[in-house]
């Protein structure tokens, strides 16, 4: 069966004082339907700007789609215009947003922020949208919803917020939803609260969902297949088991070695390990492999071709010139 | 809310208390008062004078003439001015409906222009139209309204002889003419009033409009599909405008300021050419009570400015 959304050679560009910055430099990703994919990545990857891409919420300009084919649903969204994508945006794709702070709009009721969406995209009364919205927000686990879809978001706390915002993400009922690190903002508790919570609503509504994050963690939870990006670039793609268990790329063995455990005893403690250096600005990139600067095996040839992302086993991707030497 | 309103309207009582003690002292030490110009009269005998001058307490200490001002205020009584030999508070009322009228139009002229300008130019930054709306913002409030008034003056009635530039309380006409009669001795006013307005205010609501357009919030309107014009108009403009609407509010004891004048250049009979011509003639009464009314305005504003704030942003809860 077809995925339900085949990013095919995606390049987003903007332009900037300095010369044209290729956030996103050639991905690939598909998601099917049902499935639960995280993208994960240092901030600066292009983890969001992809994500922003499908449904052109980028800022264009300086933003551009310069290369690739979105396809979803069997359709290429990339020669839409804006108004067309209107009809996509909620209904067919819901977006959730990092910062429930600052993604919702402070001088409308939060009743009023979902019920537009239901209005815009359903032939539904004023009272049905309100009926439904008080639904929606009960699902999320709200408490006396009734009365509190009068209420205004500065009257939320982050957690409660951002439950606000998966109910307005899935009010359409939408096939797929993209979560832009949606637990990044909000405590350790509410973290796992809110990915419980969308995991619920997921086996509920059997949508796939699109997870974005850096946190290794929330990936080994939540995820069945994973995306590792690198400076704009795919550099491992895995499901979840073979990634934890068999990583290829020294990217993501260095992700994975950076996570923090608590099962060890103290005798086995050592430091955390890190990766040193920090994401390459992404105007006039280096030519070979991206990561090479920062790689520990990092040989003549990383720096002078660039590696292919090629099968290493049935669904598991890699880019790394580590592989053909073995 | 109005508790609100009635807190903040008893804490501007001892405000104006201070600023009329002000007002009352800088007036008081000026030179020249109403009786001046009888001292230069040799018809008036100097003892004349000297009883006219006690009978109004001219020569009593500053405290006392104060607090003999205050007094009357508190009755209602304005004074009298010795110039246009009436009640001055008469002489305010019968003021008031010009600079209402010509500042009220410049005011809504100023809107019109300003908010669909700056709405446009902030959704399309750096764009021709952007490019333009800027250019002529910048000249607009670059050229102060004197000149501009006189300039409209030499074009549109020395030269073209298209409008009158004397503005005239007593038209001689009635009915529909009269009304034509009255947009047509506006038009240049509001024209050099309200352009000047609407170019500052034209920058002020595109720069307020960009630092919205760029928020979280709004990526998450057209997340949702609303399409354009629905975001910018429910989402942008609704926060956009709420320091508009501040800054307008507090801007217009300015606007009444500027018109000054501008009431001056088209011998409008209004507020601020009776402060002018009041100062000129000596006729302290009327300079006092004209400069307490702005006083008043500013206050006025200030609250209205509070008030409007509290009611668009849910924020705010005034208590």
């Amino acid at each position: 069966m077809a995925p339900l959304l085949e990013i095919k050679g995606l390049k987003t560009h903007f332009s900037t004082d300095d010369g044209i910055l290729q956030a996103v430099d050639g991905v690939d990703i598909s998601i099917n339907r049902g499935e639960t994919l995280c993208v994960v990545g240092e901030s600066g990857c292009g983890k969001t700007v992809t994500a922003m891409s499908i449904l052109k919420l980028i800022a264009m300009p300086p933003g551009r789609i310069a290369a690739g084919e979105i396809i979803f649903e069997g359709r290429d969204l990339v020669p839409l215009t804006s108004n067309q994508l209107d009809e996509i945006r909620a209904k067919e794709i819901g977006f959730i947003f990092q910062e429930p702070m600052t993604s919702l709009n402070p001088v409308l009721t939060i009743g009023e922020q979902i019920a537009e969406s239901l209005r815009r995209h359903e032939a539904v009364t004023k009272k049905q949208a309100l009926e439904r919205t008080i639904e929606m927000l009960k699902l999320v686990q709200i408490p006396n919803a009734e009365g509190r879809v009068h209420h205004y978001p500065h009257q939320f706390s982050g957690g409660m917020r951002q439950r606000v915002m998966i109910a307005m993400a899935l009010a359409c009922k939408p096939k797929l939803v993209i979560a832009d690190e949606p637990t990044t903002a909000l405590d350790v508790t509410i973290q796992a609260q809110i990915l419980d919570l969308l995991q619920d609503m997921k086996e509920r509504f059997g949508m796939a969902v699109m997870l974005i994050t850096h946190a290794m963690g929330v990936v080994a939870e939540t995820a069945q297949r994973v995306v590792v990006m690198y400076a704009g670039k795919v550099v491992e793609e895995a499901p979840v088991d073979d990634l934890f268990g068999d990583p290829r790329h020294p990217y993501t063995q260095g992700l994975i070695r950076s996570i923090p455990r608590i099962d060890l005893d103290s005798e086995h403690k050592t430091r955390l390990e890190a990766i040193g250096g920090s994401v390459p600005i992404l105007i006039n990139p280096p030519v070979g492999c991206r990561f090479a600067p920062r790689c520990r095996f990092a040989m003549s040839i990383c720096t002078e071709k660039e590696p292919r992302l090629r099968e290493i086993a049935p669904g598991h991707r890699m880019a790394c010139h580590l592989g053909d030497a073995s | 809310m109005s508790q609100y309103v009635l807190r903040r309207l008893l804490i501007a009582i001892p405000s104006l208390l201070g600023i009329s003690v002000v007002l009352f002292v800088v007036l008081a030490l000026a030179p020249g008062d109403p009786f001046a110009e009888l001292a230069t009269n040799p018809n008036v005998p100097p003892e004349v004078q000297a009883a006219l001058r006690a009978k109004f307490g001219l020569d009593d200490p500053i405290y006392l003439r104060y607090l003999h001002w205050l007094n009357a205020m508190l009755h209602g009584d304005w004074g009298f001015s010795f110039v246009s030999r009436m009640n001055v508070d008469t002489l305010i009322l019968q003021r008031l409906p010009a600079t209402l009228y010509v500042i009220g139009s410049a005011q809504i002229l100023a809107l019109l222009i300003a908010i669909p300008v700056g709405v446009y130019a902030a959704t399309k930054p750096y764009s021709l139209f952007d490019q333009i709306a800027n250019t002529l913002a910048f000249i607009g409030f670059s050229l102060p309204t004197f000149f501009t008034g006189l300039l409209f003056i030499l074009i549109f009635s020395v030269t073209l002889d298209w409008l009158p530039f004397v503005y005239s309380t007593d038209i001689k006409a009635t009915g529909i003419r009269w009304v034509l009669e009255m947009i047509r001795q506006a038009i240049m006013p509001v024209a050099v009033l309200g352009l000047f307005q609407a170019a500052s205010m034209t920058r002020f609501v595109r720069s307020a409009m960009l630092d919205v357009i760029r928020l979280d919030y709004v990526t998450t309107a057209r997340a949702k599909g609303l399409g354009q014009a629905k975001v910018i108009v429910k989402h942008v403009m609704r926060n956009a405008m709420i320091p508009v609407v501040t800054l307008i509010a507090l801007q217009m004891p300015a606007v009444f300021g500027g018109a000054i004048v501008t009431e001056q250049i088209f011998r409008i009979p209004g507020i601020g050419s009776l402060l002018i011509s009041s100062i000129l003639s000596n006729d302290t009464p009327v300079v006092m009570a004209v400069t307490f009314v702005f006083a008043c305005l500013v206050v006025l504003f200030n609250l209205i400015a509070d008030v409007l704030y509290g009611w668009l942003d849910p924020r705010i809860s005034l208590r």
